[in-house]
């Protein structure tokens, strides 16, 4: 018989809006995108220097999974699964207009989207599955069959997927925590609605 | 989890534009790595294998109008085009196609050209390559630094043990763009000679360009001689984001999962494709976790020294020749290869030679912590 | 005047995004990296930058560069005997 997994938890950050599966937890009119990350990091209390040297995508990965794991209690092994439209395009830029002058090695190493599976693991201390993936638009049914091959298979107990993009400032942020307890039915269906959900 | 047959596949490097020129070229000792001058980013010279755009156009012109693809989709879309013509019964309505990269078409943030700038995302590569063949499912597209080429053939084994997909086609690709080499060169990287992976005098990588392609299915073959992945994992380090792991923890332990799945103990691997990118950090972390996984003895190689590191196509690229390998019997040396220059003793291979190969293991590692582990069984 | 010390200092807290220090934070024979400020190997490549960025010295052996970037005393040190700008 085929097991059943659900969504235990999911986090949204968009438009200066954070919300979870409880209710709107974060709200600024700030348009300035690093000024907004540091405002959520100062809002969640965090104590995580490291967090100031990342992109920002890695900054948004950091502050999602903080508020998901903060509440949830997670083993080692739960699989990482993101995705999104524009890469590392954010800082792909950076580091071009870098190389005009000096290039710089630290803008280099978040040219890549899976770093902030890593810096997430880093974080939460997660020896675990990761995999990035790259779509036109939110793939709730990649996310959908990829979570549950981890999860079937036993290669993972928990899985983190979602949608982490970034560009031109603008960030779209949708993080799912699924797991076998009984919650929120897990399919493509219920990802789309929690996505495409507006939360006011 | 089902097994996932290796059934065909096509390399473009600099080597060749066809399989047999690739294997016959490693056969020979041959190397795609040349002296590089780029005063522009760096004063130093360095090694890298960058493929000869005129006969890459002129292997292009009997398909379409090479004008209107970039280099990367040009060596891509040869590298599908050959694996069709050799299948010419493939439903494409139901084959998936699976593209891996890191970088995709960076070269255009930089010069456009005559290109649309959003064809640098690599969503568009995705439909570009997908479009020219009609392939009817939406891409899969992995981008997880350099083990991205064999995380595709991973990703493509669970969806088709779950019953997602049944056949699908493979593609890795990245270019030595002026991007990664100020990146690399930022990062003291790069060597200034050909790169020599696991030995005493290495001193850094050298980029390469490449593309592959390979048609895998869940279906097994009914011809026998076959070669299947059996085994796959992925494990983050959790340490640093582009610092290899000290005690290789990662990559022990994604070959200790790989071996579990698969069923098999680490003295039945009869052959290893290592990473071996050539930096002292990177092949250091590997004998450890080689090492620790009891692998000391198994006979092993890194194509670095052939190929140059072709970052999202690596994996798959040394998965496409541990295929032949296997198939062949056929051991290849680790080229480039001196005196032992890692801690922990290792069994390179310093020359061609004939040995059973039943089962193999190819791993790989990356930016981010990552780490991947795959078992090859023929059967 | 600000000393070449000083100015290091207000230097690597702006190129390494060390937020929440200040200079009077880092003491000048204070280890920059390990136990000390906690720099990791991502920041010395971005120090190596800041040496041919603001003093026109070129570093490229690593090595070298873990001589060098032990403290602030021994990096103004270095830049003193060596600087171009």
């Amino acid at each position: 018989m085929q097991q059943d997994f659900y969504i235990k938890d999911w986090v949204k950050i968009k438009d200066g809006k954070i919300s979870n599966s409880k209710s709107e937890i974060f709200n600024s009119s700030e348009k300035n995108l690093d000024f907004f990350l540091k405002s959520v990091y100062d809002f969640l209390e965090l104590k995580y220097p490291k967090f100031h040297k990342m992109d920002g995508l890695s900054k948004l990965g950091i502050l999602g999974t903080e508020i998901l794991f903060r509440k949830n209690s997670i083993s080692t092994d739960t699989a990482l699964i993101l995705s999104n439209n524009a890469s590392s395009l954010e800082t792909d830029r950076q580091f071009q207009e870098s190389t005009k002058t000096f290039a710089s090695p630290a803008l280099f190493v978040y040219t890549l989207p899976n770093i902030v599976l890593g810096e997430v693991s880093i974080k939460f201390k997660l020896q675990s599955e990761n995999a990035f993936f790259i779509a036109e638009s939110f793939n709730a049914e990649l996310l959908k069959n990829y979570t549950e091959s981890l999860l079937t298979s036993g290669k993972s107990s928990e899985v983190l997927c979602g949608w982490l993009n970034l560009q031109n400032g603008e960030y779209d942020v949708f993080l799912c925590l699924i797991s076998p307890e009984i919650n929120i039915s897990f399919s493509e269906e219920s990802l789309k609605n929690l996505y495409f959900a507006e939360n006011d | 989890m089902k097994k996932l047959y290796l059934l065909d596949d096509a390399i473009i490097s600099p080597l060749g534009f066809s399989i047999e020129e690739n294997i016959s070229a490693i056969r020979e000792g041959k190397s795609g790595l040349q002296l590089q001058q780029k005063p522009e980013i760096t004063e130093n010279s360095f090694y890298a294998g960058i493929i000869d755009e005129s006969p890459l156009n002129d292997a292009f012109k009997a398909i379409r109008n090479p004008k209107k693809y970039t280099k990367l989709e040009k060596m891509m879309l040869l590298a599908v085009q050959q694996i069709l013509n050799k299948n010419p019964n493939l439903n494409l309505a139901e084959t998936a196609l699976v593209i891996t990269t890191t970088k995709g078409n960076i070269n255009l943030l930089k010069d456009p050209g005559n290109f649309l700038e959003i064809r640098l995302k690599l969503s568009e590569l995705g439909k570009v390559i997908a479009n020219f063949f009609g392939f009817i499912l939406k891409p899969i597209i992995v981008s997880n630094a350099c083990i991205s080429g064999g995380l595709g053939l991973a990703v493509t084994r669970r969806l088709g043990s779950i019953g997602k997909l049944k056949n699908a086609l493979v593609v890795g690709g990245d270019l030595v763009s002026d991007f990664v080499v100020s990146g690399f060169n930022s990062f003291q990287a790069l060597s200034q000679e050909a790169c020599k992976p696991f030995s005493r005098d290495r001193n850094g990588i050298s980029l390469g360009e490449a593309a592959a392609a390979m048609l895998v299915s869940i279906d097994k073959p009914e011809s026998s001689g076959n070669i299947a992945l059996i085994g796959d994992s992925t494990v983050n380090d959790a340490n640093h984001i582009s610092g290899p792991s000290r005690t290789g923890e990662g990559l022990y332990q994604s070959i200790q999962k790989a071996l579990k799945e698969a069923s098999i103990s680490t003295t039945e691997i009869n052959f290893l494709s290592a990473h071996g990118t050539a930096t002292i950090y990177n092949d250091e972390m590997e004998s450890m976790a080689f090492h620790r996984s009891g692998l000391q003895n198994t006979p092993l190689h890194s194509l670095k020294g052939y190929f140059g590191h072709t970052l999202g196509a690596s994996a798959l690229i040394e998965s496409i020749v541990t295929k032949h390998s296997m198939l062949k019997n056929h051991l290849y040396s680790s080229k480039n290869f001196g005196e032992l220059g890692v801690s922990k003793s290792l069994n390179i291979i310093q020359q061609n030679g004939e040995k059973q190969i039943n089962y193999a293991l190819k791993t790989a590692s990356g930016f981010g912590g990552c780490n991947l582990a795959l078992v090859f069984k023929k059967e | 005047m600000i000393n070449l010390q000083t100015e290091l200092k207000e230097s690597i807290i702006e190129q390494l995004n060390l937020e929440d220090v200040e200079p009077a934070d880092i003491g000048n024979d204070e280890p920059l990296f390990g136990d000390g400020l906690g720099l990791d190997s991502i920041d010395a490549l971005e120090l190596i930058v800041l040496l041919e960025k603001d003093y026109g010295i070129k570093l490229t052996d690593p090595a070298q560069s873990r001589e060098i970037f032990v403290s602030i005393n021994k990096m103004a040190e270095f830049i003193e005997a060596n600087r171009t700008k």
